[in-house]
C-alpha cells in the first residue's frame, strides 16, 4: 500500500514539476508582457504544489528523500508524468491547449481528492483546488477566444487540440496503482473525473467552435516510466547542476 | 514665444519647490522628450534583462532556487510593464515604444548584452547588476515625474528581495566546494566591470546629465552614484571572501571613499554601439516573441470586438 | 490613443487591499477585454498579497479636471474653514464633542 501511495504521489508531483518546468520556457518570450507573466505565475504554482507532493513522496516512501533529491535525481523510467505535459511548448495554441486539458483534467481531480482518506493528499489538494479553478478559467478563455478569434488562431487551436488529443487518455488510466488506492478510498475514482473532463471540454470547445477531436489511438506509458523522448531532454536540463556537481549545496 | 518663456519658468518653478509633475500639465518639450528617452529605455533594460537570468531558470540547482528565479524574473517583466504604462502617460503607446526598441532606435541597458555562462552569474547578476540599479531606482522614486515616480516606488518595493537573492547565492557558493568558489570569483570578475559601466558616462562627459539634473528627472549623478555601490560592494566582498578584481582599488581616508581603477571605455562604448557579447541574440529572442506573438494578440481583439458586437445585438 | 486597432486597450486598474478599504489608483495595463483586464490585473498588481478586490476601467473612458482649471475648482475651498471641527470653540470641560 505505500508503495502504491509513492507511486500515486509521485504522479501527481510529476505531472506538475515538468509542466511547470514547460511553462517556465515561456518566461521573458510570452506574446505579450501580461501573458508572460499570467504564464510564470502558473508555472510558480505549479512548482509550489510538486514541491508540497514531493515531499509527501519522501516521507510515504520513508527512506530519507527530500523534494529536491525526487526532482533532481531520478532518471526519466522513474519518472511518473503522463506524455501530456512534457510535450513542447510549440506555439502559444499548443501550450494553451496543452494547458487546457490538463486543467479540465486536473480541477475534478483536486476536489475529488478533497475527499481523499489520506490527509495530507486532501491537504494538499486543498491549496492547489484554487489554484487550479484559476488555470482552467485562464486556459478556457484563450482556447474560446483562439477558436472564435480570428481564422488563423482557429486553425492554430485546432492543430494543437489535434496534435494532443492522443496524449488524454493516459490521464485516466486504471492500472493496479490506482485500483488499490481507489479501494483504500484514497485515490478518486477515474470514471467522475473522466465525465467532469468530457463536459468541460465539450461545452469550452462549443463555445470556442473548435471540433473535439475523435477517440482515435491513446497513447500510454508516462504513468509507468515509458516517455516520449522530450522528458529526457526536460531532465538533462533541469538536473544538470545536480549531476555535474554532486553533493554541493547551492 | 513670450508666453513660452513664462510657462518655462513656472515649470521650473514647480521643480524647484519639489512638486511634481502631473502627465496633463504642461511641461517643455525636451522634457518630455527626455523623459520618454529615458523611460522608454529603462523599460526595454527590464524587459530585455529577463532574457540573461532567464536563460537559468529551467537549470536551477533546486526547487527553492527555481522559484526564487521565477519569481525574480516575472517582477523584472512587471518592472518593465509598469514602465510601459508611465511612457503612456506622456503620449507614446506601448507598440511604439517596442517598435522603437526592435528597430533598433531604442537603447537597453548594455549590462543585459552580457552571457550568464555559470550558475554564478544568477547570483552576480542580483547582487551587483540589481545593487547597481537599485542606486539609480531609489534616486529616482524622488524624480520629477510623478507616474515615473510611482512606478518606482513600487518597482523599489518589490527590487528588495532581488539583490538579497543574488548575493545569497554568490555567498553560498563562495563558502561552497572548491569549485564553486572558483565558479562564484570567475563571475564577481567578470561581471565587476560591467556593473560599474551600468551608471554610464562620467559626468563630465554625459549627454543628458545637466539637463535631467535641472529638472529633477536625476538628482545624483553618474560618478556620484558609481562611488556610492562601489563602497558599498566591495565590504560585501570581503565578507564572503571574494575579490574584487580591481589592483587599484584602495580606500582613501581623506576623501572617505575607496579610489578604483578606470573604466574601460572603449567596451562600453563598444557593447553600446551593439557589439556586446549578445547585442545580436538579445534583439532576436525580443523580435522573435513579438511576431510570434502577434497572432495572439490579433484573436484576443478580434474576439473581444466580436463578443462586443454581440452584446450590442442582444 | 493606439492606432493600430489590433493593438489592446490600455485599463487603469484599483485594487482594495482589505475589505472595508476604499479601491486605490495602482497603475495600469493592456487588455483585449474587461474580463482579460481583471484578470492580468490580479497576476500583475495582487502577486504579493496586496489584492482582495479588483476594479478596471478602460483609460479612455476617465475624464481628468485640467491642471489649468486647479485654482478656480480648488482655491475657493481655502477659506471655508468652518468646515472643519477645529474651527469651533468648545466650553473648557465638556466631554464627548
Amino acid at each position: 500500500m505505500s508503495n502504491a501511495l509513492f507511486t500515486y504521489t509521485l504522479r501527481l508531483a510529476d505531472d506538475l514539476l515538468v509542466l511547470s518546468h514547460r511553462l517556465s520556457e515561456w518566461c521573458g518570450h510570452g506574446p505579450v508582457l501580461e501573458e508572460d507573466i499570467a504564464l510564470t505565475n502558473r508555472a510558480l504554482d505549479h512548482l509550489g504544489e510538486a514541491r508540497n507532493l514531493l515531499q509527501y513522496a519522501g516521507q510515504v516512501e520513508g527512506q530519507g528523500r527530500s523534494d529536491d533529491d525526487l526532482a533532481f535525481l531520478r532518471n526519466e523510467r522513474q519518472y511518473r508524468n503522463v506524455k501530456l505535459v512534457e510535450q513542447p511548448n510549440g506555439d502559444y495554441a499548443h501550450t494553451i491547449a496543452r494547458n487546457f486539458l490538463f486543467d479540465a483534467y486536473h480541477l475534478p481531480l483536486m476536489h475529488a481528492l478533497l475527499k481523499s482518506k489520506d490527509d495530507q493528499l486532501v491537504a494538499i489538494a486543498g491549496k492547489a483546488v484554487k489554484e487550479a479553478t484559476y488555470h482552467l478559467r485562464h486556459s478556457s478563455e484563450w482556447m474560446v477566444r483562439f477558436g472564435d478569434g480570428t481564422d488563423e488562431s482557429h486553425q492554430r487551436a485546432q492543430t494543437a487540440l489535434d496534435d494532443l488529443w492522443t496524449f488524454t487518455g493516459e490521464l485516466f488510466v486504471e492500472d493496479d496503482v490506482q485500483k488499490e488506492l481507489e479501494k483504500a478510498g484514497i485515490a478518486p475514482a477515474s470514471g467522475p473525473i473522466k465525465a467532469a473532463f468530457d463536459s468541460t471540454v465539450n461545452e469550452v470547445l462549443k463555445e470556442a467552435t473548435l471540433k473535439r477531436p475523435e477517440d482515435g489511438f491513446m497513447a500510454e506509458g508516462g504513468r509507468d516510466g515509458r516517455h516520449t523522448e522530450h522528458l529526457g531532454y526536460i531532465l538533462a536540463e533541469m538536473q544538470y547542476l545536480q549531476r555535474a556537481y554532486p553533493g554541493a549545496e547551492w | 514665444m513670450t508666453e513660452v518663456k513664462d510657462l518655462e519658468a513656472l515649470f521650473q518653478a514647480k521643480i524647484d519647490a519639489e512638486q511634481k509633475i502631473e502627465p496633463k500639465d504642461w511641461m517643455p518639450e525636451k522634457y518630455r522628450k527626455n523623459l520618454v528617452r529615458q523611460v522608454s529605455q529603462h523599460a526595454h533594460s527590464e524587459v530585455v534583462g529577463m532574457l540573461p537570468e532567464g536563460n537559468w531558470i529551467t537549470r536551477a540547482p533546486n526547487l527553492r532556487r527555481k522559484a526564487i528565479l521565477l519569481a525574480k524574473v516575472q517582477d523584472e517583466a512587471g518592472h518593465g510593464l509598469y514602465l510601459y504604462s508611465a511612457c503612456e502617460t506622456l503620449g507614446v503607446t506601448r507598440e511604439s515604444t517596442i517598435d522603437d526598441l526592435l528597430s533598433g532606435k531604442a537603447k537597453y541597458s548594455s549590462i543585459f548584452n552580457y552571457p550568464t555562462l555559470t550558475w554564478a552569474d544568477i547570483g552576480a547578476i542580483g547582487w551587483l547588476v540589481d545593487g547597481a540599479a537599485i542606486m539609480n531606482q531609489v534616486m529616482l522614486t524622488r524624480t520629477s515625474y510623478g507616474p515615473y515616480a510611482r512606478a518606482m516606488v513600487r518597482i523599489c518595493k518589490e527590487e528588495s528581495f532581488h539583490q538579497r537573492q543574488g548575493y545569497e547565492i554568490i555567498a553560498v557558493l563562495s563558502k561552497g566546494t572548491p569549485e564553486q568558489k572558483d565558479m562564484a570569483q570567475d563571475a564577481l570578475n567578470r561581471w565587476w566591470w560591467p556593473s560599474l559601466m551600468m551608471f554610464g558616462p562620467h559626468d563630465g562627459e554625459s549627454a543628458h546629465t545637466a539637463e535631467s539634473m535641472k529638472w529633477k528627472i536625476k538628482r545624483e549623478s553618474n560618478d556620484e552614484l558609481r562611488q556610492k555601490f562601489i563602497d558599498r560592494t566591495v565590504q560585501q566582498a570581503e565578507v564572503i571572501g571574494l575579490k574584487v578584481p580591481d589592483p587599484d582599488l584602495k580606500w582613501n581616508e581623506e576623501r572617505g571613499h575607496y579610489d578604483h581603477g578606470e573604466i574601460d571605455w572603449k567596451e562600453f562604448w563598444n557593447v553600446v554601439e551593439g557589439n556586446g557579447p549578445c547585442n545580436h541574440e538579445r534583439m532576436k529572442a525580443r523580435i522573435a516573441a513579438h511576431e510570434n506573438g502577434r497572432w495572439v494578440r490579433e484573436a484576443a481583439v478580434a474576439y473581444a470586438s466580436k463578443k462586443a458586437r454581440k452584446k450590442q445585438a442582444a | 490613443m493606439s492606432d493600430n486597432p489590433n493593438n489592446w486597450p490600455l485599463w487603469e486598474v484599483f485594487i482594495q487591499s482589505k475589505r472595508g478599504l476604499e479601491h486605490k489608483h495602482v497603475g495600469s495595463l493592456h487588455a483585449a477585454d474587461a474580463e482579460m483586464a481583471i484578470e492580468n490585473a490580479r497576476d500583475v498588481y495582487t502577486r504579493r498579497q496586496e489584492g482582495n478586490s479588483i476594479w478596471v476601467v478602460e483609460a479612455e473612458h476617465i475624464h481628468a479636471s485640467r491642471p489649468e482649471d486647479a485654482e478656480s475648482l480648488f482655491d475657493p475651498a481655502d477659506d471655508k474653514v468652518y468646515r472643519h471641527p477645529t474651527f469651533y470653540t468648545m466650553p473648557e470641560g465638556a466631554k464627548y464633542i
